[in-house]
């Protein structure tokens, strides 16, 4: 990892012995400042400004221009006095573990995020969602908060600027709905969590019915740097028009597999062949699922593409979490899908009946075809669903998730889907 | 029964949450340090604690992946059956356990010792297959590396 803070800022400093950058040396790097000039230099409506200048997009994978879904949460005297922001660090999107690295990494970076992106909100408490399974990330979490407290970087009047601020963490008890985030909000009120209509908007009516943001931890990592070297910077070390770095990752059998920091819209070549080191002896490329299980099957003829959140629609895929899950040739993609469909059967809230019922069907229907049971009116079948459990269809996009891995590897992988049904068997096994 | 320390933390929980139904999660975690699962008797405990009716408890208890409503073994082997695991020879992970400790997904050995579960991906794609033993997770697993992962708890 890079050790160059201004062309690198997320991990600047991180150890590659997985230590967290502690402290002292975040301080030493310029950590805290930012908040510094933040409460003491700037009011809120600079700070949501230089963030909206920054064109900083939702890490957590929609890409939503950060600031303006702050500028939606009523601001000035006549607002609610309680408002909170959440940062959603309930990283369970398969194939995703780059906001897994940010927060053992450097948790001062998150808590620094938080203060500021509060103040621009108005919030003074806010709350961190952390998955079951991050255990080294909660302990880590709950140091950096003790620490900040500490230092006076948390708590009443901080920096003497008049601004107070609590941070408090909630460990999930593990379900991947609790990602989206009014299933979130749901969740950290204590009840099962589905998710809630929207409009209302959290920004308007969330967390117990209180103006709220929901922020991908990625997203509040990035606004320390964002306040201290400016808007204009932060749009100068992308690539693309979506400003900043973006935490990119590689999984399957590539000769490097892993997370790096790069600039937004490194091309997926690059990501590909220089960072996860091509693809391991003999294997070939056949599929690269870019942005975890609920992104679309992009192609060899796609390398090209710039990763970020407008260039990766025009290759028929999404950004998502920006961490490639690498197909090979010697993997199923029948199977992989029918894996992944699983996931999503078993993760349905079970809230809104598509979702619920067409699930575990469309992965009964997958299985069948992978053991060699299948027939044309399968595909018929799996094929009319992505429009049946799509957008629109179903109360969240969890379904409509599952369907652009299906979708794609239809369209792709069709000769492979055939296979199965005419020869009755998987010929990868 | 719950324990009195039990009662005072769960007390606490609610005092700190504001409101009864906002501290079920913390609530039922409490429950499970000990006893590792959630038996009925203690729900209902609980439930009174937070002022809501046993079957809203029982809604958030069954909701959960990780609250568990019936008794797991001493030890909980989560492995992970998330796609980037599968693509690398994740179900070697089960079939080695099975070897091992002849338990299959969902299952508890005869000695209460370990139970056996998959979980979603964990978030260690670049390490996979993985899995995680309680608090402790393990990536770049083979058969001998489970073996001697698995020999730890033993």
């Amino acid at each position: 990892m890079s050790a160059n803070i201004e062309t690198y800022p997320l991990t600047a400093g991180m150890e590659m012995n997985g230590q967290a950058v502690g402290l002292q040396k975040y301080e030493a790097l310029g950590g805290y400042a930012g908040a510094k000039k933040a409460l003491l230099q700037m009011g809120p409506a600079q700070v949501m400004q230089e963030v909206k200048d920054s064109n900083l997009r939702g890490r957590g994978g929609a890409g939503f221009p950060t600031g303006q879904k702050w500028s939606f949460v009523p601001m000035g005297e006549n607002a609610p006095k309680t408002k909170y922001l959440v940062v959603n660090a309930d990283e369970m999107e398969p194939g995703a573990f780059k906001d897994k690295m940010l927060l053992e990494g450097n948790p001062h970076q998150l808590i620094e995020g938080i203060v500021i992106s509060s103040y621009a909100i108005g919030a003074s408490v806010s709350y961190v969602f952390l998955r079951w399974a991050y255990k080294e990330a909660a302990k880590r979490i709950e140091q950096a908060i003790s620490e900040a407290h500490s230092k006076g970087y948390l708590g009443k009047n901080i920096f003497g600027a008049g601004f107070d601020h609590e941070v408090r963490l909630h460990t999930s008890a593990g379900r991947y709905i609790c990602g989206e985030e009014t299933a979130l909000l749901t969740a950290l009120e204590g009840k099962r969590g589905i998710p809630r209509a929207k409009p209302p908007f959290p920004q308007m009516c969330g967390l117990w019915g209180k103006p709220t943001v929901v922020n991908n931890v990625e997203t509040i990592a990035n606004v320390p740097h964002i306040i201290r070297n400016g808007a204009k910077w932060f749009k100068e070390i992308s690539r693309s028009s979506d400003g900043g770095t973006k935490i990119y990752g590689a999984s399957g059998r590539v000769n490097k597999p892993g997370a790096w920091e790069l600039p937004m819209g490194t091309p997926l070549r690059e990501l590909l062949e220089t960072h996860a080191g091509g693809m391991k002896e003999g294997y070939k490329l056949k599929g690269i699922i870019p942005g975890g299980a609920s992104t679309e099957f992009m192609l060899e003829q796609h390398l090209d593409t710039p990763m970020d959140f407008d260039s990766v629609p025009r290759a028929g895929s999404r950004l998502g979490t920006g961490t490639l899950m690498i197909m090979d040739d010697k993997t199923c993609p029948v199977g992989l899908v029918l894996n992944i469909m699983e996931f999503f059967a078993r993760e349905s809230c079970g809230w809104c009946t598509p979702c619920r019922e067409g699930l575990p069907w469309l992965a009964g229907i997958l299985r069948k075809i992978e053991r060699g049971d299948g027939n044309p009116e399968d595909l018929e079948i799996l094929n009319e669903h992505i429009h049946l459990l799509g957008m629109g269809h179903t109360f969240c996009a969890l379904a409509p998730g599952a369907m652009e891995p299906l979708q794609s590897a239809l369209k792709y992988f069709n000769e492979d889907f055939k296979a199965h049904i005419e020869k009755k068997r998987c010929s990868y096994k | 029964m719950l324990t009195s320390s039990e009662i005072e933390e769960i007390k606490h929980e609610v005092e700190r949450a504001g409101r009864g139904l906002n501290a079920s999660v913390e609530a039922l975690k409490i429950v499970q340090r000990q006893r590792r699962w959630v038996p009925d008797e203690e729900l209902e405990e609980v439930s009174k604690l937070l002022g809501v009716t046993t079957h809203e408890l029982d809604a958030v208890a069954t909701f959960y992946s990780f609250i568990f409503r019936r008794p797991v073994g001493k030890n909980l082997i989560l492995v992970c059956d998330g796609p980037a695991c599968w693509m690398l020879n994740g179900h070697m992970l089960v079939e080695t356990i099975k070897d091992e400790l002849g338990i299959g997904l969902g299952e508890t050995t005869k000695d209460g010792e370990f139970t056996l579960l998959p979980i979603s991906c964990i978030g260690l794609c670049d390490k996979a297959p993985a899995m995680m033993i309680n608090d402790d997770v393990y990536g770049g697993l083979t058969p001998e590396r489970v073996r001697e992962a698995l020999n730890k708890y033993r």
